[in-house]
């Protein structure tokens, strides 16, 4: 058959899944007609145009109908195979199961996290409660009157707005949610980042804390950040995890190639990073509405040891099934 | 073999050919993309300047999700096209050409900032250069790939004249090269459609070689 013979003879279908195509595209657009394919008939059609391509292309027929053919099949396959489960389902289960499960699967990597912000952290620590002068070293001077500033008053509202408290709000989300983004990516550098980012606020946070109980002002900072520190140290933790895990597939692959170690690991621990998320999101709201109210400390501690309970309450437990008996 | 284009077997087993797109045009798109969010900033600023605290907090936030999802809003709800990447043709897929999902394009641009480092996408850039497919660590990590969706134009019907057969037993590139030249020549000018049917007939004048081929290429392609 001559292409033009093949063109002729076929050009109704093509349009036809074309005008079809056009619709699928663009699910919101109401129209008129309907389209010139149900659904049952596009995958007969769909398939009966591949056929098509197949015959262009071993009979030689100009490069310009194997090219509009080759588009009109992409588009088909685009429609044909797109993967597009429901979302609500699928979040009940992540918050449910999917999360506490996905953190546990990859328990040694979060462990190896945790451990470097905590080591760092009781390094610093220890090091400015037995050399107070050392907090200037660390944290900068300036940084250290901040925090002086900040943390000695007596009341901790003082002066703040439910505006401020907003402003608090979007920061806090724009800044921790963004740096625990960027130590899961920076933890591809053979996970090189993800520990840099864990000893460096490790080791930030024990000098501070230690620095505010040497002048004495440990019950205003700590009824601060008890808190919301659960949900957010954690998620901290978890991205950092997460990062160390996709450095060490490309580290040391085992007995796949790296490119797929790479993927099997950034498909494991999305999950992760979802409900690092989510935990952020969480910290945020607490630490601008909650944290900074002047309430007495047993309450503020109560509610803090509450907060640390229920995060590792739904790491630990969350999402286990009874064995089937 | 053309080195910017990846090829897919559909399960139907027919090949697809995807354009990929190079490092250049996407730098463009992302430039774009960015021109249009530092708009919607300055806009924002100006809007959210009324509200006091409520607007700061309100900028912050929407700082945030601009910066981390836009790309990812773009390319699960507008099949794989930030507007940058719209205006220049390109679109994220996954591997085997099926549009990108939620997951796929949350790490490719959670990645961004490892391709962005040291400073201005070096890690991507080099990445790219050395992948065969132009990925950037995101993309490798994904499973995602920037191809060329450009829309076909419709093709015009030849029109009928007098046809010669071919005096030679034509194999299927000299066909083929037969038709794309049809299809080809209102994109020539005369001088080159001349000069390229003298490479066929170079016993004839620009004029009578050009009339031939075409009327080769004519029966060729089946017209009367």
């Amino acid at each position: 058959m001559r292409q033009q013979q093949f063109e002729t003879r076929y050009a109704s279908l093509w349009q036809q899944i074309e005008q079809t195509l056009a619709r699928l595209e663009k699910p919101g657009e109401r129209h008129a007609t309907p389209p010139a394919l149900t659904a049952a008939e596009f995958p007969a059609a769909y398939r009966r145009l591949c056929h098509h391509l197949a015959l262009a292309r071993q009979r030689g027929y100009s490069l310009d109908l194997v090219d509009q053919l080759n588009a009109l099949v992409l588009r088909g396959h685009r429609q044909l195979y797109q993967y597009r489960p429901p979302l609500l389902p699928r979040l009940l289960y992540f918050v449910r199961e999917g999360f506490p499960r996905a953190v546990r699967a990859q328990w040694r990597w979060h462990l190896a996290s945790a451990l470097a912000f905590v080591l760092s952290l009781a390094f610093a620590w220890i090091l400015v409660a037995t050399q107070p002068d050392m907090a200037y070293s660390v944290l900068g001077e300036s940084m250290t009157l901040s925090l002086e500033d900040m943390y000695g008053d007596s009341t901790l509202s003082d002066g703040r707005d439910s505006g401020d408290d907003l402003t608090m709000f979007g920061y806090y989300i724009y800044n921790n949610i963004g740096i625990a983004f960027r130590t899961f990516a920076g933890g591809l550098a053979f996970g090189i980042g993800a520990l840099f980012v864990m000893v460096f606020n490790g080791g930030f946070f024990g000098a501070a804390a230690g620095h505010i109980v040497h002048i004495g002002a440990s019950d205003n900072f700590f009824t601060f950040v008890v808190a919301h520190g659960a949900p957010e140290l954690t998620a901290i933790v978890l991205a950092g995890g997460a990062g160390l895990k996709l450095g060490v597939a490309v580290l040391a692959p085992g007995p796949v190639s790296r490119l797929a170690a790479l993927r099997h690991a950034a498909r494991a621990t999305v999950p992760v990073m979802y409900g690092v998320f989510f935990m952020l999101l969480l910290a945020a709201f607490i630490e601008a509405f909650w944290s900074p109210r002047d309430l007495p400390a047993t309450v503020k501690y109560t509610v803090g040891g509450l907060s640390w309970a229920l995060v590792a309450l739904y790491l630990f437990a969350g999402g286990r099934r009874r064995e089937p008996r | 073999m053309i080195d910017d284009q990846h090829h897919i077997t559909t399960p139907e087993g027919v090949p697809l050919t995807l354009d990929l797109a190079g490092p250049v045009p996407r730098a463009l798109a992302y430039f774009t993309d960015l021109a249009i969010r530092i708009v919607v900033y300055i806009i924002a600023a100006v809007l959210f300047g009324l509200l006091g605290g409520l607007g700061n907090g309100l900028m912050l936030i929407l700082i945030f999700l601009l910066e981390w999802f836009y790309p990812v809003w773009f390319e699960v709800m507008r099949h794989g096209q930030t507007p940058g990447k719209k205006s220049f043709g390109m679109a994220v897929v996954r591997e085997d050409g099926t549009p990108v999902d939620f997951s796929a394009s949350l790490v490719r641009n959670l990645l961004r900032t490892a391709d962005q480092f040291p400073l201005l996408y070096l890690t991507g850039f080099v990445t790219m250069l050395l992948d065969s497919r132009f990925r950037r660590l995101g993309d490798l990590a994904a499973g995602t790939l920037v191809v060329y969706s450009r829309t076909v134009p419709a093709r015009r019907a030849g029109q009928p004249a007098h046809t010669l057969p071919p005096d030679w037993v034509t194999s299927i590139q000299d066909r083929q090269l037969l038709l794309t030249f049809l299809e080809r020549s209102p994109g020539l000018s005369p001088a080159r459609r001349g000069e390229l049917a003298r490479l066929a007939f170079p016993e004839l004048t620009p004029e009578d070689a050009e009339d031939r081929l075409r009327r080769t290429a004519l029966h060729v392609q089946g017209g009367n």
